[in-house]
């Protein structure tokens, strides 16, 4: 199967690989797993005083796709406050990608990513 | 003759229903089915014998294929009992599983790259010993019908699944 362009320019220069401190107060992670493919995904963001996103890193083992949506969600996140960053679809993801039906669970894991590293970054600051 | 389609691939084998199954017996009872329903033995049958023979021999087939399977297995005792295992749209793994998880695939991408062969298979002793623990674990749930349990388990094979397979394509790479 062909990727398609963006996949492929996300894949060859994936942006954000890495990862911050997880017990830092600042950082939210998030930690999702495909269990059809196997896909393992740890997104994580950097949260200013003032609740927006600064900054997002993240470490994908899986196929192409599964790396581009977690690159391009990390792009997205930037900036964005935290219920901002909750209302990415993964549908959007899929979209902006051109996603084939069948790896259309990658774009659902990156969001699930996010909304997980939303929810570790909220549950130490309660 | 006759078949019935709708009984289960454990009374089809004549099997109590449970996770715990004597795999010999489950062979040999497949070959006796098989032997019984060949397509081969009515070739010269009307067309409806024929076509329940190709029936019966697909359901066999596929029993025989989804018992002898722990995964396959432990997934059809959940359906079963009316439970759908979310294999492809759980992605709310354990955190410990998961970091465990990325943990397996560096040590297999860092013994692939310094084409490390004693240690991608020790990789994989290491790996069948878990997953052996795991349908251990598993067998233990269902018998108690912890469902719920049973199904995180169902879904943590598949993650095992994947990296046995991907320690075989290490070492593949690196012995070819």
């Amino acid at each position: 199967m062909a990727y398609s362009e963006q996949v492929l320019d996300h894949y060859e220069n994936p942006r954000n690989v890495g990862s911050f401190e997880k017990g830092d107060d600042s950082v939210g992670t998030g930690m999702v797993g495909a269990p059809a493919c196997g896909d393992v995904m740890k997104l994580q963001i950097k949260v200013g005083e003032d609740g927006v996103i600064q900054d997002a890193k993240f470490k994908t083992y899986g196929c192409g796709s599964a790396i581009a949506s977690s690159s391009l969600v990390t792009e997205w996140v930037k900036g964005k406050t935290l219920d901002e960053a909750l209302t990415i679809k993964n549908t959007a993801i899929a979209e902006e990608l051109a996603l084939p039906p069948v790896k259309i669970h990658c774009s659902i894991l990156a969001e699930d990513a996010i909304k997980a590293a939303v929810e570790d970054y909220k549950k130490k600051h309660q | 003759m006759q078949f019935d389609f709708n009984q289960t691939y454990f009374t089809l084998f004549g099997m109590q229903q449970g996770f715990a199954i004597d795999t010999r017996e489950l062979d040999q009872r497949y070959r006796d089915l098989q032997a019984l329903w060949h397509p081969d033995r009515f070739a010269s049958s009307d067309d409806t014998a024929r076509r329940l023979s190709l029936q019966a021999s697909t359901f066999v087939n596929e029993a025989w294929q989804t018992l002898k399977s722990p995964l396959a297995r432990a997934r059809y005792l959940l359906r079963l009992n009316g439970i759908d295992t979310q294999e492809d749209t759980n992605t709310a793994m354990p955190m410990d599983f998961l970091m465990q998880q990325m943990e397996w695939r560096e040590a297999i991408a860092e013994a692939k790259s310094s084409r490390h062969l004693d240690e991608l298979e020790r990789l994989g002793a290491e790996l069948r010993e878990e997953i052996a623990a795991l349908e251990q674990l598993l067998g233990g749930q269902l018998d108690v019908s912890q469902w719920d349990a049973a199904s995180t388990s169902v879904r943590k094979l598949r993650f095992l699944e994947k990296l046995d397979q991907e320690i075989g394509d290490a070492i593949e790479a690196v012995m070819f």
